[in-house]
């Protein structure tokens, strides 16, 4: 059995399919229409739910894709739909939901079609900010829902008007005095105490079953006994394999209920990463260390998707696209897997063999990623190539890391993503940096080392000609961008006034 | 921040017209209640259907083995061109379109069978269980192959005035160029989906998502073998069409029906959005080519423009597009002699439909790249060349002979120069492009001039039921159908102000066929012109016998007499609405009726391919802003300032709402939407994880959209004009502005092609293309220097 809240009530479920997602549930067998299927692979953000984490005792609320998230991982979970934000059938203006209301206000909606989803992404907005948070906030929350109709600027003033109503209704789901509220307040009681007797929560149903351990020991100890069954974390790749490809999964344990995968901490030996963890729950610690990593995590997806997808996901699924491999290989990061036979930890680099292909065990999971601590004068670039900005996936990724000591580069790596079959290391372009000095000749001249690295393929993102122009030109950008730093870090006035700031990046179009 | 107010008291003194009242269905929507086809509850026992597709482009069907199939648990039929009572062709205006198949295979995609279940999944597994043999034949997919051939879905047609050729000929200079131009998925959020319930009297109840309900309910009837009176056809809303469900809604709800007249229970179709993008029609990509010759100041003396739409397989509308193409080759120049062609090639994919604009913007497209090559070979300024070509008193016959009689975009285009700042801009731009060696800039001000009418005279008619209830409540039916651009919001505005009472005694929902029928297509910017003057004279035909009973029982004068606020005022008192109806209704006088419209003044001679095809044109202009990176090809918008004629606005905010959605849709087009086959005639970018719309990152941190002050001279309902299309085409600016900015790499000398969409790729490509004309001109020069 599994046990959560869904708007103002408990629910226990004995028995569902194991790949059943939550808009299927909510739609088919809740008669909650209001969130929409636009798409069924989490690119769209019609299905846009909210999710509740109960964490010491207080519900942290957050957007995700209904249409990826399976019914089972919402245990021990509040969800929020469309349905909860209005009590009343037929409210006027003024009893809506503030963020209902801008959207009304504002003209946000045509078709309404995409409505329900951005709803429910300006709600976990408005629940996560006590004031407008400015657009770069606004335009990370909405980046995962598409409409058609607007162009998006009547959204954008929604956002912003939400938070600007001074008497907030009484119908307000987010009202600390409402009864919808107090009614939560009871029943998060009441699950938490039900959650506690529970030991390893589970469905199971002839062939199908689906399980929630609840530490690592009983994780390993399921995988031993059902080889076969699939991890899932957030399902926002396996979800697409069952609606685009019909490829179900009968058999499926929950990595996201075992404490040791969801940790984040830092010591002297580096950065360690739970590999369930979901992305947005450490992009920022990791990025005060790594800044320079910041724009490729903030493109990982959508934020619903970073809200729910996971490093170690991205990993096991080997994918030759996956923005954060690069990254991770480029910094020398290792993983390390577990089963009932024990643990071993081995390179990233190491880990891809193939085409969606790894050295993972079929009874092993992959319990954490490892940055190593980041080393002195160590100089990081991150670069990714898309279509579009927001919730793309990259023609090429790029990630270059290096020492920089009196401008001679040492401990050269340099990682690509969609140039070959596995994220994988230019080990010719290290060979070709390593030792010599920062200069754009030698940047260049490296560049050139792009074909005995990689001959990338031609497909729907782009060609192989353009990917290996586009990842040569790269290397300029890296000279362009480092340039001006480190010419502000010598003494030398000269060299200050001979460069002016130089444009590298074109602006973000919303900002 | 945005031009109009929120806060206007609504309905005053009866007067609805111009202002900004929200969506009919705004509340709904945000609430989540608003309820789309495939929201509605199912009834127990109904069924789902699901198109078992080819998965070649092109060849016969060898076999077919439909059990592995049948094994799937829940699977209660599958149907084939057999079990089709009538007609298996479904082409809206010519035939070639088919439901169907058990032969020959046209298209990647295309239906053959369709799996009746009792679950969506099930359906949808046992489709791709179904295993069929063919034989496969080379696809058709190059263009340039199927004009050599002159493989036509219809024959071409051809626009003449002048001799273009000699006039070319005869000019001090002339260029030529061309343009591969991508085509768009519509993208609606809502897929395809449909649901036919057998009625109790035999025929057929159907709730679809479509833009043309009168067409479905014909299709239905046909493939059934049935007169049109067995089919009705409910359409509430739809979740987004922009031509997308004009004629593509009509097969899956045509299947729907199939599976219920066999089955006797209600049938859901729906369509998973990866099978949408696969097996529905498109914006035609067109390849496109030009040859014009103008004078020393950039006047153009004469073109030759060829025009070829990839049509795919079928004719569908592509007849209309194409010729849509042709009328809006010259955008809003003269051309004194042009020869314009256009081709309507047929192509092994699925056949390409409606999209707004419908082929004018992928002939306005080549009249914006002739002015800007125009330019940059003069070494002249963009919108210099453009305002000089513009149509003007004396110059002012279109190709098609049509007279422009309405000058507005001359002085659009100086409050735009001003309020935009563009000689400034232009200025500081080229002075930053000097000094940045990565990121360019690049501005453009484009202009639009777009016919409104459907090109097909007989469409271009509209009909309404109006019926006011004896309390004085008011509802409307009317042709259109709603999909998000407020039309059932403005039909409620045009009856309030036609009887001066609030909006909130109005009630306009769902189409329906049998309530207003022989309707044409909510298409073509046309829904708001027709049926809200279908609507209009159905009020007026009330308020007529209103004023005709209100003078005989009060004994008053007709001409003294009015409706204001609420009231009806005669020169003895007043009276309420609510009062009079109900007055009214004790006396024995009708209170509903029909009203009907039909646009006047059009024709089009195909024979002497002239006439009269437009009533009138809508006008606007975008000035837009763009940064590239000549490293990488990427791009984005900066500004984009807009000022856009849509007459005398009926409602600032629903038209404020179509321009800016418009203008990002159409910038969208040209820039990140890459539509892609691959070499076996199967679409590439089938899904959004690969097809990507704009995001709301995209839209311009600056976005300044304005309507134009003006009356549309035209009699149309209330001096309005037609909003939904002509927007469209101001994203052009956008892809102007980029080659503005690759314009910069060869210091204004030369402006390198660039086949939209302007993906990073395509733009990188073009710097090269640039870079490269820099070296051969300077080794040129140096060569001309060491002869010298």
């Amino acid at each position: 059995m599994i046990q959560f809240l869904i708007n103002n009530e408990m629910v226990q479920l004995t028995q569902f399919a194991p790949n059943l997602s939550i808009l299927d549930w909510l739609r088919t067998n809740m008669g909650k229409v209001g969130s929409k299927e636009g798409c069924a692979s989490g690119d769209c953000g019609a299905c846009t739910v909210v999710i509740g984490d109960l964490v010491d005792g207080q519900w942290q609320y957050k957007s995700i894709n209904a249409c990826l998230m399976l019914v089972g991982n919402l245990h021990g979970k509040h969800l929020i739909t469309v349905e909860a934000l209005t009590t009343k059938a037929n409210p006027s203006l003024e009893e809506l939901h503030p963020v209902q209301r801008a959207m009304v206000e504002c003209h946000g909606s045509q078709c309404g079609f995409c409505t329900p989803g951005f709803i429910m992404s300006l709600f976990a907005l408005y629940m996560n900010y006590a004031s407008y948070p400015g657009k770069e906030a606004v335009i990370q929350a909405l980046g995962g829902n598409l409409c058609r109709c607007t162009g998006y600027q009547p959204i954008l003033a929604a956002a912003e008007k939400c938070f600007t109503y001074t008497h907030e209704s009484t119908q307000n789901i987010s009202n600390k005095d409402h009864r919808f509220s107090q009614q939560v307040k009871a029943l998060t009681l009441s699950l938490e105490k039900d959650l506690a007797l529970n030991s390893i929560p589970a469905i199971e149903h002839g062939e199908q079953y689906f399980y929630l351990p609840q530490n690592l020991t009983q994780l390993c100890e399921l995988k031993a006994a059902h080889p076969d069954a699939k991890f899932v974390a957030g399902a926002t790749d396996l979800s697409v394999e069952f609606s685009q490809h019909l490829a179900y999964s009968e058999q499926l344990i929950s990595v996201r209920y075992c404490p040791e995968l969801m940790q984040f901490t830092q010591d002297e030996t580096g950065i360690h990463i739970g590999a369930a963890l979901p992305y947005s729950e450490f992009i920022e610690s990791f990025c005060e260390i790594y800044p320079e990593a910041h724009e490729l995590f903030e493109r990982i997806g959508s934020l619903q998707i970073r809200n729910a997808g996971s490093l170690g996901g991205s990993i096991a699924n080997a994918s030759p696209i996956g923005d954060p491999a690069p990254l991770l290989i480029a910094l020398d990061a290792s993983i390390e897997l577990q089963s009932t036979r024990g643990t071993r930890t081995i390179p990233l680099a190491e880990f891809f063999v193939d085409y969606r292909k790894t050295q993972l065990a079929n009874d092993e999971v992959i319990v954490a990623i490892h940055v190593p601590p980041r080393l002195s004068n160590q100089q990081l670039s991150c670069h990714k190539i898309s279509k579009r900005i927001e919730d793309d996936i990259s023609a090429v990724c790029l990630v270059l890391s290096y020492q920089l000591t009196d401008y001679t580069m040492h401990a050269v790596k340099c990682a690509m993503g969609g140039m070959a079959s596995t994220p994988a290391l230019a080990h010719h372009i290290a060979e070709a940096l390593n030792g010599k000095l920062f200069s754009l000749e030698n940047l260049q001249a490296a560049a050139q080392k792009m074909e005995e690295d990689f001959q990338p393929l031609s497909d729907v993102r782009a060609t192989s000609a353009y990917r290996l122009q586009v990842s040569k030109n790269l290397f300029d950008r890296i000279w362009y961008q480092s340039a001006g730093n480190m010419i502000l870090s010598t003494s030398s006035a000269d060299l200050n006034a001979s460069v002016p700031a130089i444009k590298t990046r074109i602006n973000h179009a919303s900002l | 921040m945005r031009h109009f107010k929120t806060d206007k008291p609504t309905g005053q003194k009866g007067n609805a017209i111009g202002q900004s009242f929200i969506h009919e269905s705004a509340i709904k929507q945000v609430i989540g209640k608003a309820v789309y086809v495939d929201d509605k509850a199912e009834e127990v026992n109904s069924l789902h259907a699901y198109p078992v597709v080819s998965t070649i482009a092109h060849g016969n069907i060898v076999s077919i083995d439909t059990t592995p199939a049948f094994a799937v648990q829940g699977v209660v039929d599958i149907f084939s061109t057999k079990d089709i009572p009538g007609t298996n062709d479904i082409g809206p205006v010519f035939s070639g379109d088919i439901l169907l198949t058990d032969e020959l295979i046209e298209y990647h995609g295309q239906p053959i069978l369709l799996v009746v279940a009792t679950s969506y999944k099930a359906a949808r597994i046992a489709a791709r269980k179904v295993v069929i043999e063919y034989q496969t034949l080379a696809p058709m997919l190059d263009i340039k192959q199927a004009i050599k051939e002159q493989h036509w879905v219809r024959p071409p047609h051809a626009l003449n005035r002048g001799d273009a050729k000699q006039a070319i000929d005869n000019a001090p200079h002339k260029i030529s160029g061309d343009l591969d131009i991508g085509g768009q998925e519509h993208f609606y959020l809502e897929g395809q989906v449909s649901i036919a319930t057998p009625t109790e009297e035999g025929g057929m109840f159907i709730q679809c998502s479509s833009q043309h309900p009168s067409e479905v309910q014909h299709l239905v009837a046909k493939v059934l073998k049935q007169p049109f009176n067995y089919v009705t056809v409910e359409m509430r809303r739809m979740g987004g069409g922009f031509g997308g469900k004009e004629t593509q809604a009509a097969p899956w709800t045509c299947l729907a029906a199939l599976a219920a007249f066999h089955t006797g229970k209600t049938v859901k179709i729906r369509l998973a959005r990866s099978d949408d993008f696969k097996s529905t029609g498109k914006r035609h990509p067109f390849y496109n080519t030009y040859q014009v010759g103008f004078d020393q100041q950039g006047l153009i003396e004469g073109v030759d423009i060829n025009i070829n739409g990839y049509c795919g397989y079928s004719p569908d509308l592509s007849d209309a597009i194409v010729d849509r193409a042709l009328f809006h080759a010259d955008n809003a120049y003269y051309y004194p002699n042009a020869h314009i062609n256009g081709n309507r090639c047929k192509t092994n994919t699925v056949s390409h439909t409606a999209f707004r604009g419908f082929g004018g913007p992928q002939g306005m497209i080549m009249a914006e790249q002739l002015v800007d090559d125009i330019a940059y070979y003069l070494k002249k300024d963009p919108l210099e060349i453009r305002k000089l070509n513009l149509y003007k008193p004396g110059r002012d016959l279109t190709p098609y002979k049509q007279k422009v009689e309405q000058f507005i975009l001359k002085d659009m285009i100086a409050q735009m120069e001003e309020e935009g700042d563009y000689w400034a801009r232009k200025e500081a731009i080229a002075a930053f492009n000097k000094t940045s060696p990565i990121i360019k800039k690049g501005l453009s001000l484009t202009p639009v001039k777009f016919g409104i009418s459907f090109t097909v005279q007989h469409l271009n008619q509209a009909g309404a039921l109006l019926v006011i209830y004896s309390d004085g409540s008011v509802h409307v039916n009317h042709g259109g159908t709603e999909m998000g651009q407020g039309l059932n919001t403005k039909i409620a505005q045009i009856v309030a102000q036609a009887f001066s009472i609030d909006m909130a005694h109005i009630l306009v929902n769902a189409t329906r066929t049998d309530k207003v029928p022989n309707t044409s297509p909510t298409a073509a910017s046309s829904g708001t012109d027709l049926n809200g003057m279908a609507a209009l004279n159905a009020a007026n035909t009330i308020k007529q016998r209103l004023f005709e009973f209100a003078a005989q029982h009060f004994d008053v004068s007709l001409e003294q007499m009015q409706l204001s606020d609420n009231q009806l005022v005669h020169e003895k008192g007043q009276i309420s609405f609510a009062e009079l109806i109900n007055l009214a209704y004790l006396n024995r006088i009708s209170l509903s009726t029909t009203g009907y419209y039909a646009t006047p003044e059009i024709y089009y001679d195909r024979e002497k391919a002239e006439g009269h095809p437009f009533f009138y044109y809508a006008y606007g202009l975008a000035l837009s802003e763009v940064e590239i990176d000549i490293l990488t090809g990427e791009n984005t918008v900066t500004r984009t300032d807009i000022l856009h004629d849509v007459g005398s606005s009926i409602n600032p905010a629903l038209d404020i709402g179509q321009i800016e959605g418009a203008f990002i849709q159409g910038m969208g087009w040209l820039t990140t939407e890459d539509l892609s086959w691959n070499e076996q005639g199967a679409l590439a970018s089938n899904a959004p994880a690969t097809y990507k719309i704009p995001a709301i990152g995209d839209t311009p941190a600056v976005f300044n959209v304005k309507l134009y002050n003006s009356q549309n001279p035209a009699t149309t309902v209330f001096k309005s004009k037609a909003v939904g299309e002509p927007p469209f085409m101001l994203g052009i600016s956008v892809w102007s502005a980029i080659r503005n900015a690759l314009a910069s790499i060869t210091d204004y000398q030369y402006a390198p092609s660039l086949n939209p969409p302007a993906t990073p790729e395509a733009v990188l490509e073009a710097v090269q293309a640039a870079q490269q004309w820099n070296k051969t001109t300077m080794q040129t020069t140096t060569k001309e220097t060491s002869h010298a």
